[in-house]
């Protein structure tokens, strides 16, 4: 089959491999028929996240219909499923009680030492994510094995198109859980750092949550744009005094709750920032938290801050103080997608989620080292790129 | 006949034949009196093989882990020989020995494809609760073994502790082990009570593998 490996930073090509079989019993094999590009897969291109391997096959968001069922899969052959981005047991402590991201025995044994070491804890399996998090083949391929076929995949209706509901596999249920981690409130303003694809989920669910006022943060006219066509306020940071915009525009007492949808990866002109960028070059595993620091700092005392974006390592110059003294309350970690994946469908279905706004291109698979690039380098009007196993390279 | 509970086991030595008169057994006794006097506490509740100290020529390993399933199926699973190399990676195969039902011979993989026999007898057993397993006198090393079986609180399922202790005793097997020491006997439980968690709480071991000859190779990527 094809499917897009990852060679080194930047180097990203489609090429051809094996095929993909049954190995254990609840496995199924998934004819991918739509998988996208993530944010997130940006810090495995810029190599930022460690533990890829040459040849390793990238994408988490993936979607298509099953050809292949192992005898303990629950699926059957040609149902469409959209599959979930952590990979979860549905039998271990941590599955039991809804936090699937932290499956204990998703990651096979010996790719858990990594995280192990470095977090405390081994990490969850997650779908064509670094070896750290199991070394599992990824879904920007034309198949893809799936374990715990039982467990995660999600069997959507025939009248929803691929675009409808291809997000379910992870930035929906991302900004979902964003915006449920910041605990709305009907009165309370939002501020939502990135209007990237999990920012504008976020900044959907917030409203849905009941929201007062939405304010987006960014620097990209054309994200800007998106996230007040979804019914945001914007603040461009380039132009704009975020801090004393936020205080104006909730009339003095702060904004309720702050989610940074940006992560390790953060621009900024801060001098932390650009220390940060510095020692990520070099690559002495600094996280560029300046979205993050920028969050703690604007939130009002006894408010919450939601951290979706992805970081993996250390960061330093971090507000420990604003956070403590202003008794601030942080949540963030891996989304629990199983969790979400009935309700949001239904939400798609009824209308109230637009889950096709963001998608910008629209690429067959051999064209995917084109769409990592340009996603790369044209942040603003590169907003999400949806490929396309069976459509014909342009 | 009970002289100890699951419970209390941690300050006791392991369950072996004779295990009073052994240097490993006063080692981890002695570990956690020294720890108790050390940091001016008499409660101190870490399990022996914790404490920041050497048990002399012994190799002592010890690690938890809480699996979901009944105690007396994990008991059952584990009191069944046959079924330890599913799950421990140096465990080539365990045979049993015709006349003894006590005794059983294991075969542990050694580097470059060389494996080596240990005869193992059942030191203690209290059903459903505890198995301690010992080397016998004429085996090429001295090692001991024991696994607990405790209700974890609630419906989480059940703890299964092993602890296991090993002295090479030089020449040939000697250097096997301490090859394999060299791949941490510390990493190899943490593995094996992994993959044993796997099995019985999900029915396989997860496997990064995309194809079944990747699945059969030694090393997976």
């Amino acid at each position: 089959m094809r499917a897009l490996t990852w060679h080194g930073k930047q180097d990203v090509r489609v090429d051809t491999v094996d095929d993909p079989e049954i190995v254990n019993p609840r496995d199924a094999i998934i004819k991918v028929t739509a998988t996208a590009i993530c944010g997130s897969d940006l810090h495995l291109y810029d190599a930022v996240i460690p533990s890829l391997k040459p040849g390793d096959i990238l994408g988490h968001e993936f979607m298509g219909e099953v050809v292949e069922t192992g005898s303990a899969s629950t699926l059957q052959k040609g149902e469409r499923v959209v599959v979930p981005f952590p990979i979860s047991c549905g039998g271990c402590f941590h599955c039991r009680i809804s936090q699937f991201s932290c499956c204990e025995n998703s990651n096979p044994v010996e790719k858990q030492d990594m995280s192990e070491k470095l977090y405390g804890y081994p990490m969850a399996g997650i779908f064509g994510y670094s070896h750290m998090t199991g070394g599992y083949s990824g879904g920007q391929a034309e198949y893809v094995r799936v374990p715990f076929s039982d467990v995660g995949p999600i069997v959507v209706p025939d009248h929803l198109d691929d675009e409808e509901v291809l997000f379910l596999s992870d930035i929906l249920p991302t900004g979902w859980m964003a915006a449920e981690n910041a605990d709305i409130g009907p009165d309370d303003t939002v501020a939502v750092w990135g209007c990237g694809p999990v920012g504008l989920f976020a900044i959907q669910s917030a409203l849905v949550m009941g929201a007062a006022q939405v304010i987006a943060i960014d620097h990209y006219p054309h994200r800007l744009e998106l996230a007040r066509k979804l019914g945001a306020k914007t603040i461009n940071f380039r132009t704009t005094d975020v801090r004393e915009a936020l205080m104006e525009m909730s009339g003095g007492i702060g904004v309720d709750a702050v989610i940074d949808a940006v992560g390790m990866e953060a621009h900024g002109f801060a001098i932390d920032n650009i220390i940060d960028v510095a020692k990520q070059t070099i690559g002495i595993g600094a996280d560029r938290a300046s979205a993050l620091k920028q969050a703690i700092l604007a939130v009002r005392p006894g408010g919450r801050v939601s951290m979706p974006g992805v970081y993996g390592g250390m960061t330093d110059k971090f507000p420990l103080g604003a956070l403590m003294e202003k008794g601030v309350q942080l949540r963030t970690g891996q989304t629990h997608v199983h969790r979400y994946l009935a309700d949001l469908l239904a939400m798609i279905e009824e209308g109230k989620l637009d889950t096709t706004l963001l998608i910008s291109h629209r690429l067959g698979l051999e064209d995917a080292p084109r769409g990592y690039k340009n996603f790369k380098q044209q942040q603003d009007t590169w907003t999400k790129v949806v490929l396309k196993p069976g459509m014909m390279a342009a | 006949m009970r002289h100890d509970t699951a419970s209390r086991w941690p300050y006791l030595a392991l369950a072996g034949i004779g295990l009073a008169t052994i240097p490993l057994a006063a080692g981890l006794t002695a570990a956690a009196r020294r720890r108790r006097r050390e940091s001016g506490n008499d409660h101190e509740s870490a399990p022996g093989h914790t404490a920041r100290r050497s048990f002399g020529d012994y190799q002592v390993v010890g690690r938890t882990v809480t699996i979901a399933r009944p105690r007396p199926e994990l008991y059952a699973f584990w009191r069944d020989f046959s079924n330890l190399s599913t799950f421990m990676a140096n465990l080539e195969r365990v045979e049993p020995v015709t006349g003894d039902a006590a005794l059983s011979v294991w075969h542990i993989k050694g580097p470059l494809g060389t494996s080596f026999a240990v005869e193992t007898r059942i030191a203690r057993e209290i059903e459903n609760e505890l198995i301690a397993w010992r080397s016998t006198e004429g085996s090429e090393i001295d090692t001991e073994g024991r696994v607990t079986f405790e209700d974890a609180p609630g419906d989480r399922g059940t703890r299964v502790g092993l602890i296991i202790a090993y002295k090479p005793k030089g020449g040939k097997v000697g250097d096997i082990l301490a090859t394999l020491a060299g791949r941490s006997p510390e990493m190899q439980a943490r593995h094996d009570l992994k993959r044993l968690k796997m099995l019985m709480e999900t029915g396989e071991i997860a496997t990064p593998a995309r194809t079944y000859a990747e699945y059969n190779t030694e090393e997976p990527r």
